[in-house]
């Protein structure tokens, strides 16, 4: 027993030597993962680059405050700004909120909640896929088809705001799905046995417990929905004056750059970058405000 | 059906319980003489009742069309601590669950047979489930207090979610409940000074208190423990296994076990259980040392399980 353990010997050991050819193999791996991730970061880099250097030139307080004026044919006259556009692109977009996000979370809360596995939340999750997967100027087409051609109207605000809110929803349930799956049922099997009835344990209990996640997922439709030119292109129309009529014709950020980038006139190409960077920084704001918003609202 | 005037699952717990409906339970202990001297402001509700005893008969419980639990008949005595025994998979945890009726929140769940809370069946169809859960509490395996929840807040959940008693809403009016469900737990002098901070940050044997004392709020007549120091320490345990011992004054309990020597220590009768029906009921001593059964002696001594 109290004889000195011989020292073992180097054939015993030889199968935990780290080989030549296993070090090299674990090099050439994290050296593949660290170009793929540099891969993907250029075009990223390049884009913000690009956005800071041509858009923060034409930045200045009268690009915010005036109205495209129209003028952009005449040397040293002032083309405008775009007002119209960010005042457009938030009223549009709050709306197509206010319609999408209760009914998204509401289709989430049934699907979890009462469908569970029953066939016709299977075919809701069928239909939501689908939804998903559809390409945004068909929500465009629809409302074109069911609320301008189908009722012999013209262009109007709030009809760009419901193509929004079709492209947000199934972004919406599926997100606020996943999350709310996530909630522990155990939460809710105790919240149950105190005596809760099932609105109120969905209503103070498990939405709560999911909100921070629903934030993420509602703000990943909202900046969608922010950056989509298509389904508006024919729905809102486009046009120069600041509007607060959602009947009326209403101008969009990515409208209005869609309009700027193909004139003849650098400087109306310049207000298309300007208009680019406002609308990134417009999400990134958004973004932010809405994270510390639910980093807040779990402590209270 | 008729419902026995103390039962009256859909009114809020009172304190009025007259001495011959006690003794129409036919189990019950002499229980704790009731305060008429505390307001009733001020006077934990929960101090001043006995328990329910709990009959099940022929309960059967079944997933879909696999049969789980298969015909049981047995007893709770109200204020006795009652612990079921058994290898995993026997069929207790989905028996307890049928008592309050968390047995069919499980999809494709169902259960036959009658489950009595004192002479109430609280599978008959003109019964609120929601008041049944709020009469027979309920503590699970992990502790989970809600994550979004103070402390404060977790323990007057149940108050908040009644679906009445809204005359109980503002804090200054569930304070005193919540510091006497916190006092019965034990847990008062630990959480006194952080009653508003996150109930998720105390520890494991602190947050398995505070759901006792959250389901402690509602003032229940029966609680069911489901494994409940399965994820604790072996001294968060004994303090657990102490306040049973309190709490069995006021109420009646029904704690899953797999730990044998647990069972032994906290309960007053003793369950064992095998492939969804019930070898042997006796009390705790009995089942440990003179069972009647063959199988239980096999268990109970190490055997098998």
């Amino acid at each position: 027993m109290n004889a000195q353990p011989t020292p073992p010997s180097f054939d015993r050991l030889q199968r935990f030597a780290l080989t030549p050819a296993r070090r090299r193999r674990d090099r050439l791996a994290r050296g593949g993962i660290l170009a793929g991730t540099i891969l993907a970061l250029i075009p990223l880099l390049l884009i913000v680059y690009y956005l800071l250097n041509k858009g923060l030139s034409s930045w200045s307080w009268s690009f915010f405050t005036t109205d495209p004026t129209g003028n952009t044919f005449f040397k040293n006259s002032s083309i405008g700004g775009i007002q119209s556009a960010i005042l457009g692109t938030i009223e549009i977009v709050a709306l197509a909120s206010v319609i999408a996000i209760p009914i998204g979370i509401g289709v989430a809360v049934w699907l979890v909640e009462y469908g569970r596995a029953s066939w016709f939340a299977g075919i809701v999750r069928f239909f939501v896929d689908v939804l998903t997967g559809v390409p945004s100027i068909i929500f465009g087409l629809f409302i074109y088809i069911a609320l301008i051609i189908g009722t012999g109207s013209s262009y109007a605000g709030y009809k760009g705001a419901l193509a929004l809110a079709l492209l947000m929803l199934p972004v919406v349930i599926r997100s606020a799905e996943v999350v709310l799956l996530l909630v522990p049922g155990a939460l809710r099997e105790s919240a149950l046995a105190l005596g809760a009835p099932r609105w109120r344990v969905i209503s103070s209990i498990v939405l709560p417990t999911a909100l921070p996640g629903m934030v993420t997922g509602v703000l990943l439709a909202i900046a969608r929905a922010a950056g989509e030119t298509a389904p508006l292109l024919f729905t809102a129309g486009s046009t120069f004056k600041t509007s607060t009529n959602l009947g009326g014709f209403m101008n969009s950020l990515p409208v209005q750059i869609y309009n700027d980038v193909t004139s003849p006139t650098t400087a109306v190409v310049n207000r298309a970058w300007g208009a680019a960077l406002t609308l990134v920084v417009m999400i990134l704001v958004l973004n932010l405000i809405a994270r510390v918003a639910s980093r807040r609202s779990r402590l209270a | 059906m008729t419902v026995p005037p103390n039962t009256d699952l859909s009114a809020p717990p009172t304190a009025e319980m007259e001495p011959d409906e006690i003794a129409q339970s036919s189990h019950a202990r002499a229980p704790a003489p009731s305060r008429p001297e505390a307001s009733a402001a001020t006077r934990p509700a929960s101090l001043t009742k006995p328990g329910l005893g709990v009959r099940l008969q022929g309960l059967r419980a079944f997933y879909g069309d696999a049969e789980q639990v298969k015909g049981i008949d047995l007893d709770f005595h109200a204020n006795e601590v009652t612990a079921i025994i058994g290898p995993s998979g026997c069929g207790k945890s989905t028996m307890v669950r049928c008592i309050n009726r968390m047995h069919e929140e499980i999809p494709g769940a169902r259960t036959e047979g009658k489950v009595l809370l004192d002479e109430l069946d609280v599978y008959d169809p003109s019964v609120d489930v929601v008041a049944v859960r709020r009469a027979i509490g309920m503590v699970f395996q992990k502790p989970n207090p809600f994550p979004t929840m103070s402390v404060f807040d977790n323990v007057a959940a149940g108050l908040r979610l009644a679906s009445h008693g809204r005359g109980s809403r503002s804090k200054a009016a569930q304070q005193p409940k919540v510091e006497a469900a916190l006092r019965s737990a034990g847990l008062w002098e630990e959480v006194a000074e952080r009653l508003h901070e996150p109930g998720s940050g105390l520890s494991g044997g602190q947050q398995q208190r505070l759901c006792i004392a959250r389901s402690l709020a509602v003032d229940p007549e029966v609680i069911l423990m489901d494994e409940p120091c399965s994820a604790l320490d072996p001294i968060a345990t004994l303090k657990i296994e102490e306040l049973i011992d309190q709490l069995k004054s006021r109420v009646t309990i029904v704690i899953v076990t797999h730990n044998m020597q647990q069972a032994a220590r906290v309960a007053d009768r003793t369950a064992f259980m095998l492939g969804g029906q019930l070898v042997e009921v006796g009390p705790t001593d009995e089942i440990f040392t003179t069972p009647t059964d063959p199988r239980t002696e096999e268990y109970v001594t190490g055997k098998f399980g």
